[in-house]
């Protein structure tokens, strides 16, 4: 198989500014949806989701100065695709305190693409607790669902084709902000 | 990642720290409502028990089932085994029956090696004879990180019956491959000879418990195997318990920090006095604990990925 020429077709989507833009526009829709975030917990699913849930728990704090609980759900456990690839190392689940049951969740995500994440991560919830609601916030969303599945909060719709993928960077993990489109020439 | 996990030799530093933080993991499941993870759903786990064991297959079991593996248990007794089928028929009978891992126990050393070659799933040891017990060794580890927050550097004692120890060679090769510092400790009948150098070559040696306790961060107590000791390795029980007995004075000599483990069962007034073993610096019951989440980190990574 050809191996792609190192970043031969890869376009920027988000910098670094749109980026801290987008996060901010989120953080104030959940504010809004939520009607101030009362009773909301931000679970992000890792790895990305969770600098991510963060990000959207700090600048709630600095809008509107409520101190919403942060937590991640790791989902490893609950994939439909395990047997498809070698083991995966599992990320932390770390609820935040008083638990999930009878809030609003709001799961955090980097992309949206299959759903199958969600799935899962809806799956894994289940057997955590009851929330009353669960929503769904991505920073991207690519398309080509697999699953009746949709987000309530999304950063940026980036249509693509099957042969693209997505890349995005955060600083805590990755040293810089920015979303990539790449690929997609030669299939 | 591993296909078997025969012996603690098969593990190196990063695969055995990828099961101590997976076993952690799973231990934060076990506190919440619902236990049970779809994760192993449709894989059958054989439980082959050629040896008496509660603990062991107990928790081999609820740690299948926790992952909603499907899991057959077979004991020697009360099977084709005692109209004399060899492990080998038993093997290729649960290979025609679609074992996707085989979790062994049996009497002879190397048995689970054997079995390695004659079934296409995974096999774990168990422990079989005086040879080894990698679970148990890794839910030690788990259980000393847990407590002391670091393996590299531990020192650790391993006192007692050495000789016919599964679950001290196992602890020596894990424990030395995360950098801990193991002192084997028991009367000379009961240490061969070049242990240490044979498993790994930092291994101490000591004929004398209580110069070694003040320097220790763990104390592991060994059962004295009085099943699989045809001649008298000591004069009498009194002896040994004087000698090698952990009880409180002794248990006054280690650093304030210090931990007590014993893999069980116990021989309660022999190598441990009672009011050792349940005292707040006793881990033993966590250490059963512990073999769940351990177990559970071991199949799942053995069997949670492509086959």
């Amino acid at each position: 198989m050809a191996q792609p020429r190192a970043d031969a077709s890869s376009k920027i989507i988000l910098s670094a500014s749109d980026l801290h833009r987008v996060v901010d526009r989120i953080a104030h829709q959940i504010l809004e949806k939520t009607s101030g975030a009362t009773g909301t917990v931000l679970l992000g699913i890792p790895t990305r989701g969770v600098p991510l849930a963060e990000r959207l728990a700090a600048r709630i704090h600095a809008f509107e100065g409520i101190d919403i609980p942060v937590g991640s759900l790791d989902i490893t456990l609950y994939r439909d695709d395990l047997r498809l690839h070698a083991t995966r190392a599992l990320g932390k689940t770390e609820l935040p305190g008083g638990g999930i049951d009878g809030r609003r969740v709001v799961l955090v995500d980097d992309v949206l693409y299959s759903g199958r994440t969600v799935r899962a991560a809806l799956d894994a919830l289940n057997d955590e607790g009851r929330p009353s609601s669960v929503q769904l916030a991505v920073l991207v969303d690519r398309g080509h669902r697999q699953l009746p599945i949709r987000a309530d909060y999304v950063g940026k719709n980036i249509p693509t084709s099957l042969a693209e993928s997505v890349r995005v960077s955060l600083t805590e993990i990755d040293g810089l902000d920015e979303v990539k489109l790449t690929g997609g020439e030669d299939q | 990642m591993i296909k078997h996990l025969r012996s603690a030799a098969d593990l190196d530093a990063p695969t055995a720290t990828l099961i101590l933080d997976t076993a952690g993991e799973m231990a934060a499941l076990a506190g919440r409502e619902v236990k049970k993870l779809p994760t192993l759903r449709g894989r059958t786990v054989v439980n082959l028990f050629y040896e008496d064991s509660t603990r062991t297959r107990i928790s081999f079991e609820a740690a299948a089932k926790r992952l909603s593996a499907d899991v057959i248990n077979f004991s020697a007794k009360g099977s084709s085994v005692s109209k004399g089928e060899s492990l080998k028929d038993t093997a290729l009978t649960l290979q025609a029956m679609g074992a996707d891992a085989v979790v062994i126990r049996h009497p002879a050393s190397g048995a689970p090696h054997r079995l390695a070659a004659w079934v296409d799933g995974s096999v774990v040891n168990a422990g079989d004879g005086t040879h080894e017990h990698p679970t148990q060794a890794l839910l030690d580890a788990y259980t000393m990180r847990s407590r002391l927050g670091r393996l590299d550097g531990l020192r650790v004692a391993i006192v007692g019956d050495v000789l016919h120890s599964r679950v001290a060679r196992s602890n020596v090769l894990l424990l030395t491959t995360l950098g801990a510092q193991v002192t084997l400790v028991g009367p000379p009948t009961l240490i061969p000879v070049d242990i240490a150098a044979a498993l790994s070559p930092a291994t101490k040696v000591s004929y004398d418990l209580d110069s070694v306790l003040p320097d220790m961060d763990v104390v592991m107590m060994l059962r004295v195997q009085t099943e699989r000791m045809q001649d008298s390795y000591f004069p009498s029980a009194r002896e040994y318990s004087r000698r090698y007995g952990l009880d409180l004075a002794r248990m006054r000599k280690m650093p304030e920090h210090a931990i007590v483990m014993h893999p069980g069962p116990m021989n309660r007034g022999m190598e441990i006095t009672p009011e050792v073993a349940d005292s707040s610096r006793s881990t033993i019951v966590e250490q059963v604990a512990n073999g769940v989440s351990a177990r559970m980190a071991v199949l799942y990574l053995l069997l949670g990925g492509k086959a």
